[in-house]
C-alpha cells in the first residue's frame, strides 16, 4: 500500500505539470512538438499514481521493492528520452544556423557589391547627362 | 540554393566533370578559374603581408578572405590589399568560415579553389605547385603536407602524436599516404568543391575524417610537400583543441564515417 501522503503529493505534482504544460502551449511559449514528451510523461505518472494496482503490477514486473522507485524510474526514463530529443534538435538547429550564417554573410557581401555598382553607374549616368547639357 | 552566376561561359560546365575537360597545360590560367579562400580571425598583424606575398607570387588569382567575426581591422586590411572580403556576422569557427568560401565558390561555379591560412604559416611559393597538381586529371583534392617536406613543424607532442595516429589510420583506409590531414593549405576541384560546400563537411574543422569521407565518395586525394614559413611557427592556429576531446571526436567520427553505407562513387 502506498502511503496516502506520497500518493496525494504525486497526483498533485502530475496535475500541476500537465496543466502548466497546457498553459504554456496555449500561450505559445511551448510548441506542440515539444509538449508531447511532457504531456506523455505527466499523464503516465498521473495514471500510475492514481491506479495503485497498475503500479504494483509494474513494480512486480520490473522487480522493484518500492512503488516510489518504479515511479521515479519511469520518470527518469522519460526525462532521458526528452533530453535526447533535445540534443537531436539542437544538432539540427546548429547545422541550420551554420548554413544561415554562411548564406547571410555571402548575400550581404553581394548586396554591398551591387549597391556600389548601382551607385557607381548612376553617378556615371548623371555626369554623362550633365556633359550632354 | 543555386544562384545564377555572374560569370557566364565555360565555368558552367567545368564543375561537373573533374578531369576530362580541363587539362590545358602550361599556359597562364584564366583568372576566374581559380579562387584562393582564406579564413581569418583577428589576423590584422599578419594578413596584410600574407596577401601581399600571394599577390607577388600569383597576381592573376583573386583572393577571398572570410572574416570570421574579427574584432580588429582584419577586414579593412584585407580589402586594402585587394582581397574580396566576406564577413560572418559573428565568430563561427575555422570550419564554418572555410566552408563559407566553398559555398561561395560553388555558387559561382568556380572550378578550382585553394584554401590557405591567414596567419602566414603557408608559403605562397607553393601555390603554383598546388595548382599544377590539382589540375591533373586524376586528382580532386591536393593537400600541402608540412610533414612530407623538409621543414620541421612544431606542435605539442601529444597533438602531433594524435595527428600522426589518425593520419596513419586515414592512410590505411585511403590506401595512400596521408601525413598531414589537418593542413590548411589545400586545393580542391570541381565536384570536391560541391562536396565541401555540402552538409558532409565537418562543422568544426576538417581533419582525417573528412579525407576518409572524400575517399569513400570517390574523390582522389593527393599530398604534396610544402614547407612552413619559419617565422610563423609560434602560433598554434585556431585549432587549439583539447587533446582528449580531439582524440574522442576524431575516433568517433572515423568509426561513424566507416559505418555509413558506402555511397556509389561518382
Amino acid at each position: 500500500m502506498m502511503p496516502p501522503k506520497i500518493k496525494i503529493i504525486a497526483i498533485l505534482i502530475c496535475i500541476f505539470l500537465l496543466s502548466y504544460v497546457f498553459e504554456l502551449v496555449r500561450r505559445k511559449h511551448l510548441t506542440e512538438e515539444y509538449s508531447l514528451g511532457w504531456l506523455v510523461t505527466g499523464a503516465a505518472m498521473l495514471i500510475l499514481s492514481i491506479f495503485e494496482d497498475l503500479l504494483k503490477w509494474i513494480s512486480d514486473l520490473v522487480g522493484a521493492t518500492l512503488f516510489t522507485s518504479t515511479l521515479f524510474f519511469f520518470g527518469l526514463m522519460f526525462l532521458m528520452v526528452i533530453c535526447l530529443h533535445f540534443s537531436i534538435r539542437i544538432s539540427a538547429l546548429t547545422n541550420q544556423v551554420r548554413r544561415l550564417t554562411q548564406h547571410v554573410a555571402i548575400l550581404d557581401t553581394e548586396k554591398e557589391n551591387l549597391r556600389k555598382a548601382i551607385s557607381d553607374t548612376s553617378f556615371e549616368e548623371t555626369t554623362a547627362r550633365r556633359g550632354k547639357l | 540554393m543555386k544562384t545564377e552566376t555572374l560569370e557566364p561561359e565555360e565555368s558552367i560546365t567545368s564543375g561537373d566533370n573533374p578531369g576530362s575537360s580541363r587539362e590545358e597545360k602550361s599556359s597562364m590560367p584564366p583568372v576566374r578559374d581559380v579562387l584562393i579562400i582564406m579564413p581569418a580571425f583577428n589576423e590584422e598583424l599578419n594578413i596584410g603581408s600574407v596577401l601581399k606575398d600571394i599577390h607577388k607570387e600569383v597576381p592573376e588569382i583573386p583572393i577571398l578572405v572570410i572574416n570570421d567575426g574579427s574584432g580588429d581591422r582584419t577586414a579593412e586590411i584585407a580589402a586594402e590589399n585587394g582581397a574580396k572580403v566576406i564577413t560572418l556576422p559573428y565568430n563561427s569557427g575555422y570550419g564554418v568560415a572555410l566552408q563559407t568560401g566553398f559555398v561561395y565558390a560553388h555558387q559561382r561555379k568556380i572550378p578550382i579553389v585553394i584554401q590557405m591560412d591567414s596567419d602566414g604559416q603557408h608559403d605562397a611559393k607553393y601555390l603554383k605547385a598546388l595548382l599544377e597538381e590539382v589540375r591533373k586529371p586524376d586528382t580532386d583534392v591536393v593537400i600541402g603536407s608540412r610533414f612530407l617536406g623538409s621543414c620541421e613543424y612544431k606542435a605539442g607532442l601529444l597533438k602531433r602524436a594524435g595527428m600522426l595516429f589518425f593520419g596513419s589510420i586515414a592512410s590505411l583506409i585511403v590506401g595512400r599516404k596521408v601525413t598531414d590531414p589537418t593542413s590548411g593549405f589545400q586545393a580542391a576541384k570541381g565536384k570536391a568543391i560541391e562536396f565541401a560546400a555540402s552538409d558532409f563537411y565537418p562543422p568544426d574543422y576538417p581533419d582525417a575524417d573528412f579525407i576518409i569521407l572524400l575517399h569513400r565518395h570517390g574523390f582522389k586525394v593527393k599530398e604534396i610537400p610544402v614547407a612552413m614559413r619559419p617565422n610563423a611557427q609560434n602560433k598554434t592556429m585556431h585549432r587549439g583543441h583539447k587533446t582528449l576531446y580531439y582524440v574522442f571526436k576524431m575516433g568517433l567520427s572515423i568509426v561513424v564515417t566507416l559505418l555509413r553505407k558506402k555511397p556509389e562513387s561518382q
